[in-house]
């Protein structure tokens, strides 16, 4: 479980994250919403250690995140951001084997590549693993990244906009894979969304952020309502039924 | 894998060891006149302040290049040359030429090497220990200190004495025909030790090279790690800096052939290759200079020249990977 308890960040003058407290429970899939700038973020990245925090605690499993070693936390939690830039020239295969990296220390045991070659094939890039990433699109770079955040292998994985770049088709497909990362694998996911529907259909709950607070936290069903969404998003929605789930009209 | 090139990493590093052989022994015997008792201890320790100087540049460089990010600044660029010039200055105006040359050489760059530890580790270390900055910001930040270290030795330089002025100069337009052999031994001492430390560390510069977040997700501690490699970075520039002087873009030519040919990203073969690149690059042009062309030029002018045309190209380019 991870326990997120009065966390706060200050950025310069601006709260960017007031006081959070929030659990976020094992197994299944957590999605965290809310308009830009509501903090969804800045919390992802101090619950991973990225950036310190104001004040406050995060524990994973009890493992407080700024005092347990940094080697340690990365054979129980993995963190995907937006945008990755790298300077050295990789091939896919070389990105998905650097997720072995907090268990060989950068010599590879044949179980390491196996786990590589399984990453792979859990996202279909068996075609690509000779390519150098900067030869490929976008989409099939995001799709890399996932790939060594799971060889990673980590009871929890965090995704910040892991839909970025996608097109309908591979947005489907990464939300039904993380789906099954969680049913099959029994992974932790936590991911920031901002597509509504998404977080619908695919999340076991639903945490909405508003202003560096949470505002509300449930079920889909219990926080796919007109009013809840107009709380967090001053914005009027319609909401329906579609094949028994919740669906948010917004376009016009 | 290697569909655009023919060579593996392996026969890269031996062509080059070779390369460097034939070109250390060239210098060693060609043109050799009277007795050998002479002729090799004297071209013996020119060769071995070359190996040591190319070695210390070309392992900064791409340490620096690993840590920052990027493939366009260097240590030299960024001004860590100029921030050692400035100390070697500072000590002799403040204590005087005498005062210097009454001290113990070795102690001298001891503390010098110290010195540049302290103000490297305070200027240096915010600019990447943070979240990921423009390269814009950097490569400016990096000519603003430069040219405020070089206009403060400046200064200091006008200031003093003539006479000191005269051993200050000495001491800092060394070129690789006029290498201070007494700072050899303790310059050898700091680069090995330098060595044993970053050896410790080899596998976790190609994580570094993945960004700060993707490194901290797979569990590297960035901060001590960055300021560790920059503190090694700040002895080896110290080293090459007291052995011949300021060599802004040599580091930058050795490195980015290095990429180039060394068709991997893993550290473990570009370090052996750009510091093999360097040493060819040092003795076989200090050979071709003094020996073919018998120019008494300076090889630091034809590595600046030649190094600062590619950092234009690169810049054009925008390869800033």
């Amino acid at each position: 479980m991870i326990e997120i308890c009065n966390v706060s960040k200050t950025l310069g003058d601006t709260i960017a994250v007031r006081g959070v407290s929030l659990q976020i429970p094992r197994k299944g899939v957590t999605s965290i919403i809310g308009p830009n700038g509501a903090g969804k973020s800045t919390l992802l990245s101090m619950v991973s250690r990225l950036l310190p925090m104001t004040a406050g605690t995060v524990t994973v499993d009890g493992l407080d995140v700024t005092s347990a070693p940094s080697d340690l936390l990365a054979k129980r939690l993995s963190i995907l951001r937006q945008d990755n830039r790298i300077s050295s020239r990789l091939t896919v295969r070389d990105l998905v084997e650097f997720g072995r990296y907090p268990y060989s220390k950068g010599r590879l045991t044949p179980e390491d590549r196996e786990k590589a070659a399984a990453a792979i094939g859990f996202l279909d890039l068996e075609d690509l693993t000779e390519r150098f990433l900067d030869e490929l699109s976008g989409g099939q770079c995001q799709r890399a990244y996932v790939a060594m955040v799971l060889c990673q292998d980590t009871d929890y994985v965090l995704f910040d906009e892991p839909l970025n770049n996608f097109d309908m088709k591979h947005a489907v497909n990464m939300m039904k894979l993380l789906r099954r990362a969680a049913d099959d694998l029994g992974k932790t996911v936590v991911l920031v969304l901002h597509d509504l529907n998404f977080a619908s259909c695919y999340s076991d709950y639903i945490v909405a952020m508003r202003d560096g607070d949470v505002a509300h936290q449930g079920t889909p069903d219990e926080i796919m309502r007109r009013e809840i969404i107009r709380s967090v998003y001053d914005m009027d929605v319609e909401i329906q039924d579609v094949r028994g789930r919740k669906i948010t009209f917004y376009y016009t | 894998m290697l569909k655009s090139r023919g060579l593996r990493p392996i026969q890269v590093i031996l062509i080059l060891v070779a390369l460097s052989a034939v070109s250390i022994t060239l210098f060693m015997t060609v043109g050799a006149k009277g007795s050998w008792g002479f002729v090799l201890p004297f071209r013996g320790t020119k060769i071995l302040s070359m190996v040591l100087v190319g070695y210390a540049i070309a392992v900064s460089t791409v340490l620096f290049q690993t840590v920052s990010h990027n493939r366009i600044l260097t240590p030299s660029i960024m001004g860590f040359d100029a921030l050692y010039i400035l100390i070697q200055t500072g000590l002799i105006f403040l204590i005087g030429s005498g005062g210097v040359a009454m001290l113990d050489p070795c102690l001298l760059f001891a503390c010098q090497v110290v010195l540049m530890i302290v103000f490297s580790g305070i200027l240096y270390r915010w600019l990447f220990s943070g979240s990921s900055r423009s390269l814009h910001l950097l490569i400016l930040v990096g000519i603003v200190f430069g040219v405020l270290f070089r206009s403060l030795s400046g200064f200091m330089q006008r200031v003093i004495d003539p006479n000191e002025f005269v051993v200050l100069q000495d001491r800092l337009f060394a070129s690789f025909n006029n290498v201070d052999t007494s700072l050899l031994a303790v310059s050898a001492a700091a680069v090995l030790a330098t060595s044993l430390v970053g050896w410790r560390f080899m596998h976790t510069y190609d994580v570094l090279a993945l960004g700060r977040e993707t490194s901290i997700n797979l569990g590297v501690n960035h901060t001590r790690t960055v300021t560790i490699v920059l503190v090694l970075v700040a002895v080896l520039v110290s080293v090459s800096t007291a052995l011949v002087g300021p060599v802004t873009f040599f580091g930058l030519l050795v490195a980015s052939l290095a990429y180039q040919i060394a068709g991997s990203h893993k550290h473990a073969l570009v370090l052996p290759v750009a510091t093999l690149l360097a040493i060819v690059c040092l003795v076989g042009g200090q050979f071709v200079l003094e020996r073919i062309f018998a120019f008494d030029t300076a090889l630091s002018i034809v590595i600046d020249f030649v190094g600062g045309i590619v950092f234009l190209a690169l810049l054009i380019r925008g390869n800033t990977r």
